[in-house]
């Protein structure tokens, strides 16, 4: 696909985000919707093209009354709309459609019009992983970071103070659920999960959603928003069972979309101003540094217990707080690219400086798959 | 109310000689014919090479501690937290998910690497569930 082609010219999230008992899982998606299409100053007749995960496009287009001639149900997980960003860029450019809405949303702490995730009892992951007692997230997803660990030589405390460094960040973002400081000490003593991680290494559980809305860059300039366009884009799955990764010391499919998006986009480490790394766990970020190819897997420790990526740091990761302390609703990815073009508009509560690109990089499941964008507000 | 149970798998016409060899006390794994690549969880093909030539055989049960959680909460159905959640990697090459069994649930007794043997505990006349327990000698 080519370079900047197609943009972002709507974002927006839910009106409220957090705990949200007055709304269902599917008025929270029209929420983020209509909120979106407001941003962009458009009605949702202009609206050809839609994309959506876990709910399905016909359900969302229903409800709010949309027309489609292209949609897009790719669900994988909370990188979704990493894909979706990818699929609908493509449809653009082929001229599938002309103006497609991405929603997500999850109402992943009050559970309102929200179906239960279950394991069929027949399906792989119920007769190989469910029955050795793996319950939700907490317990699978950090299976692979004892390996990591020991591969590597990361230490207890260097991925304690990546819940640290991003406490720093939600402080400065009026919108995120935790801002109180934390100190390595205070994860380190906080309540066991799943040993070796501890409460604050874990994600938080919230209600909420976001919606984007892309056009062709040719478009773009004819919206009220300053146009973020779609540098580079990459995607790939691996595995529903975290138990048959090809190996703990890398995810492979972030190997492979990360780099595809950097290929893309045609750009190099040294370029990118701001970084997401989908965290919803304390370790994400530190395969997130490795497998996109930023420092070899034995320097992110370290690079994130330096300070590296801490507000005035050298590599800004995770400027929303990240799913450790802004939100995390279950399906966190939207919110990564929320912050994306919010940095990209320079419009972020903890703007980064002169930012011009920026990678989302997002998982979905257990390492299970990958979405990569890179934005720039640069054509 | 009866206490809710610990999972329990439902085997497929993929799975079920997996199945009938926890049962009967054997590991069974397949092995491709066609490229000799071992692998796990079962399937009617070789996932390196697609060939449909494949053989089931009787692994040595044999592996070591690849890695692990020691979950405390949620604790699933079933479990008495803290328990370990881990992932044995074969001497044969493929990996699985287990638990450790006849070894302290703690940081200091599951030891990465550590060697460790297959053991059978049976769910119900239909499953038996294959466990670890740190190799003797």
């Amino acid at each position: 696909m080519r370079s900047n082609q197609v943009a972002v010219v709507g974002a927006a999230e839910t009106t409220e985000l957090g705990v949200i008992p007055n709304a269902s899982q599917l008025q929270l998606h029209a929420d983020a919707a209509l909120n979106a299409i407001a941003d962009a100053g458009l009605k949702l007749s202009d609206i050809d093209g839609f994309a959506t995960a876990v709910e399905t496009p016909q359900q969302v287009c229903h409800y709010l009354g949309i027309k489609p001639t292209w949609v897009d149900g790719t669900s994988v997980g909370g990188c979704s709309f990493m894909l979706h960003v990818r699929h609908a860029a493509a449809a653009i450019e082929a001229g599938l459609c002309k103006t497609v809405l991405i929603t997500h949303a999850e109402s992943g702490k009050s559970m309102i019009g929200k179906a239960p995730r279950s394991i069929p009892a027949d399906s792989l992951q119920g007769q190989f992983e469910a029955p050795f007692g793996v319950y939700g997230p907490p317990s699978m997803f950090p299976i692979p970071v004892l390996r990591f660990m020991k591969t590597y030589g990361i230490t207890h405390e260097q991925l304690a103070s990546v819940a640290v460094v991003q406490r720093e960040w939600a402080a400065k973002n009026p919108r995120a659920m935790m801002k109180d400081p934390i100190t390595v000490a205070d994860v380190l003593n906080s309540r066991m999960i799943a040993y070796p991680f501890r409460l604050l290494q874990c994600c938080l559980v919230t209600d909420g959603g976001g919606a984007l809305i892309l056009t062709s860059a040719d478009r773009a300039r004819d919206f009220p928003r300053k146009p973020v366009y779609i540098m580079g884009t990459g995607e790939s799955v691996e595995t529903p069972m975290v138990s048959q990764m090809e190996t703990f010391n890398s995810s492979r499919a972030f190997k492979t979309a990360g780099p595809l998006a950097f290929r893309e986009a045609g750009i190099a480490h040294k370029d990118v101003d701001h970084l997401m790394i989908y965290d919803a766990f304390a370790h994400l970020p530190l395969f997130g540094l490795g497998d996109l190819g930023f420092m070899p897997h034995e320097e992110t420790g370290k690079f994130i217990a330096d300070g590296n990526t801490r507000p005035g740091g050298k590599l800004p990761l995770n400027t929303n707080g990240g799913g450790l302390s802004y939100m995390h609703s279950g399906m966190y990815g939207m919110y990564a690219l929320q912050e994306s073009v919010r940095q990209m508009r320079g419009i972020a509560p903890a703007q980064v400086a002169n930012a011009k690109i920026s990678v989302c990089h997002g998982v979905g499941g257990m390492f299970a798959a990958s979405g990569t964008i890179v934005f720039t507000n640069e054509r | 109310m009866a206490e809710p149970q610990r999972a329990r798998p439902k085997p497929t016409p993929e799975t079920q000689h997996f199945w009938d060899g926890t049962k009967a006390g054997e590991l069974r794994l397949q092995r491709c014919d066609a490229c000799a690549h071992v692998y796990f969880p079962p399937r009617p093909f070789c996932p390196s090479c697609a060939s449909r030539k494949v053989s089931i055989f009787k692994a040595s049960g044999k592996g070591f501690l690849y890695s692990y959680v020691i979950n405390h909460r949620p604790a699933a159905p079933g479990f008495t937290p803290p328990y370990a959640i881990a992932v044995v990697e074969f001497d044969e090459g493929p990996r699985m998910m287990s638990n450790i069994i006849d070894c302290p649930q703690t940081p200091e007794a599951l030891e990465l690497d550590m060697k460790l043997e297959v053991a059978f505990e049976a769910l119900d006349d239909k499953i038996t569930l294959p466990v670890f327990r740190p190799a003797k000698g």
